[in-house]
């Protein structure tokens, strides 16, 4: 086996030693044969690797739980629902006039995740955000007609006291965005789908 | 150097630091890297280290098993067709799980043939053998509760079967088997327990093959000639020599094991397990896994309840007295040339219990069954014994590079040999 890996005529004469230690100068055909042999290895084990990795990764049943339809007819104006969206709470508000105004009078100067309404919605009244402050993971408060909303009319998170407006940018604390608005589509006039 | 440090001879110093205080490189140097090794190893002895990664296998892929699986009646069979159908390669490690045991169980079966044949279990490897008895033990324990896992209608059935044979205890038999079951059924209680064995045990068995390891290290490995290496010319270091040597044998074993992974993962299996567990309905055959069929042949071969669980357990735990029933001196069958018959003979027993342990208990089978005991037993306690004294064995070698050598000089020397592939081992030492 190993004078089939350095056949006779090579330079390189095979004892024990060698076999063992190798040279260090001198690269030689054994260094090659090291090196390749190393560089199969590293491939095969990323190889074996690649199916524990991806095992750990959403399965398909939970993909195929990853979108949400929600019916808006029933949500009066200034009402909002709450619902539920790969395991976090979306929350959906049917803004009323005077929301929508409140939001789309702030100068972008005064907001600490500069982003006008308009670009955060996309019919004027339906607001749809991932109900999870940006902060640390809690959920805000506002939802409820009894509900502390902040100083700015739209949410508050209890945790550590962030403040968000009706278009639900970050406007006091130490929450540092905006809370994100998901992927949706309008299905019809009356419903959409998240994700 | 100071004091309390090891003297270490590493030259990276990092590695020198680290080994100065825990010497451990200096023990994987000592122990595989250097360490002596008889020099006439056939392919035999690859398989207690095809062993060793066959138990890394079940392990890297039964934590990840275990991440998806559900240890509830109502649950557990569901839980392991998602793990079929909607996890990310869960088809893939299910399948190289469930017929990773049937690997591991040939693998140690043909080790333990290994150590049968070169009389690997003789003194001074008694306890190395004893050890490795123990980890069969074990290895049966786990594989057995982990065939209930998947709550199928042959776990189910199994389980309750093998959970009985403690009935047959005297006196307190029945409440031994409801203290197994945690009530008055295999039911959840039995799940959930055997979870967490089939969990914990494989961390058992590595740390008794460490202990086994460590044991072999001590005596040092037999060989095929079954005769103590004398000089330095009886080894080969163990590596490069036998790392290359392993690593032809694991490719090998890949390819047998890929081979049943993706061409006939359910081929070992059986199809009833892929009903879910009926507490109402028996199948009409129960039968264990394949590699439990001899045992099971024998537990059926008696007529008596108590009678064929004594014998069955006792078909394994025989084995522990092994060191002492051969009489012999001689280690190799090669020098036996009676009794190696007599062990092939007792090898052919095994087979037909196996074969036998797969039909139904009816005539001939039950017939044949009992004759296979018979002659499994008797091997054993009659001629194994007898044998060491009766029989005169054939000259042993004088060394092992004797006969190593000597082999090479009887081969024809003139014929035309080509270069390289020709080289010869012997002038390396």
């Amino acid at each position: 086996m190993v004078e089939a890996l350095a056949p006779g005529g090579g330079k390189h004469s095979v004892t024990h030693e060698d076999a063992a230690g190798g040279h260090p100068s001198d690269p030689t055909k054994r260094d090659f044969l090291k090196l390749t042999t190393a560089a199969f290895a590293a491939v095969g084990a990323a190889g074996l690797a690649w199916p524990f990795v991806g095992s750990l990764a959403p399965s398909k049943d939970v993909l195929a739980l990853a979108s949400t339809e929600v019916d808006l007819s029933p949500i009066q104006e200034g009402q909002a629902v709450t619902v539920m969206w790969r395991g976090k709470p979306v929350f959906v508000r049917n803004r009323s006039a005077e929301e929508v105004r409140e939001a789309r009078s702030v100068p972008m100067s005064e907001l600490k995740d500069p982003a006008t309404d308009q670009s955060r919605v996309q019919r004027d009244n339906w607001l749809v955000v991932v109900g999870v402050c940006t902060h640390l993971g809690c959920v805000p408060l506002g939802q409820k007609p009894t509900d502390a909303k902040g100083d700015y009319n739209g949410w508050f998170c209890p945790c550590h006291g962030s403040h968000y407006d009706t278009s639900a940018r970050i406007r006091k604390g130490p929450a540092p965005t905006n809370l994100v608005v998901p992927e949706y589509t309008f299905t019809s006039n009356t419903a959409i789908r998240i994700g | 150097m100071g004091m309390g440090l090891h003297n270490s001879e590493v030259k990276n110093p990092v590695l020198r630091w680290v080994d100065q205080r825990l010497p451990v490189v200096t023990m994987i140097q000592k122990e595989y890297g250097t360490f002596p090794t008889p020099r006439n190893f056939n392919y035999f002895w690859n398989f207690g280290a095809l062993a060793m990664i066959n138990l890394a296998i079940m392990i890297a892929t039964g934590v990840f098993l275990a991440m998806n699986y559900t240890p509830h009646t109502a649950m557990a069979f569901d839980s392991v067709e998602r793990i079929m159908r909607d996890v990310n390669y869960g088809w893939l490690i299910r399948y190289v799980h469930m017929n990773g045991a049937s690997m591991f169980f040939i693998v140690v079966y043909i080790h333990i043939y290994r150590g049968m044949y070169y009389g690997s279990y003789k003194t001074p490897r008694e306890l190395l053998w004893m050890l490795g008895v123990v980890i069969f033990l074990l290895m049966m324990a786990t594989a057995f509760m982990g065939y209930v896992l998947p709550w199928g209608q042959m776990s189910f059935w199994g389980a309750t079967v093998i959970t009985n044979l403690f009935s047959a205890v005297p006196l307190i038999g029945p409440e031994i088997v409801t203290w197994l079951w945690g009530g008055f059924s295999v039911d959840n209680p039995t799940l959930n327990r055997f979870f967490s064995l089939h969990y914990l045990l494989p961390f058992v068995i590595t740390g008794v093959v460490f202990l086994h390891v460590a044991a072999l290290h001590v005596t040092g490995s037999n060989n095929p000639l079954g005769i103590e290496p004398k000089d330095k010319q009886d080894t080969l270091p163990f590596h490069p020599y036998y790392t290359i040597k392993d690593s032809v044998g694991i490719v090998a074993y890949l390819a047998v094991f890929a081979f049943l992974v993706f061409f006939m993962p359910n081929y070992l299996g059986h199809p009833d397990n892929y009903i879910p567990a009926n507490p109402l309905s028996t199948p009409a055959h129960i039968v264990p896994e394949w590699y439990f069929l001899p045992f099971y042949a024998i537990l059926r071969a008696v007529p008596d309840k108590l009678g064929g669980v004594v014998l069955m357990f006792a078909s394994i735990l025989v084995w522990f007295a092994l060191p002492w029933l051969d009489t012999s001196k001689v280690r190799s069958m090669r020098f036996r040339p009676i009794a190696r018959i007599f062990l092939f003979l007792w090898v052919i027993s095994f087979f037909v219990l196996m074969y036998v342990g797969a039909r139904p208990a009816e005539q001939p089978y039950v017939f044949i069954g009992q004759l296979a005991t018979a002659y499994y037993f008797l091997w054993f306690l009659v001629l194994l014994p007898l044998l060491g004294r009766l029989e005169k064995p054939l000259p042993l070698p004088e060394s092992i590079s004797r006969a190593v050598l000597g082999a090479r000089a009887a081969l024809p020397g003139g014929g035309p040999v080509p270069a390289g592939a020709a080289a010869k081992p012997m002038d390396k030492a």
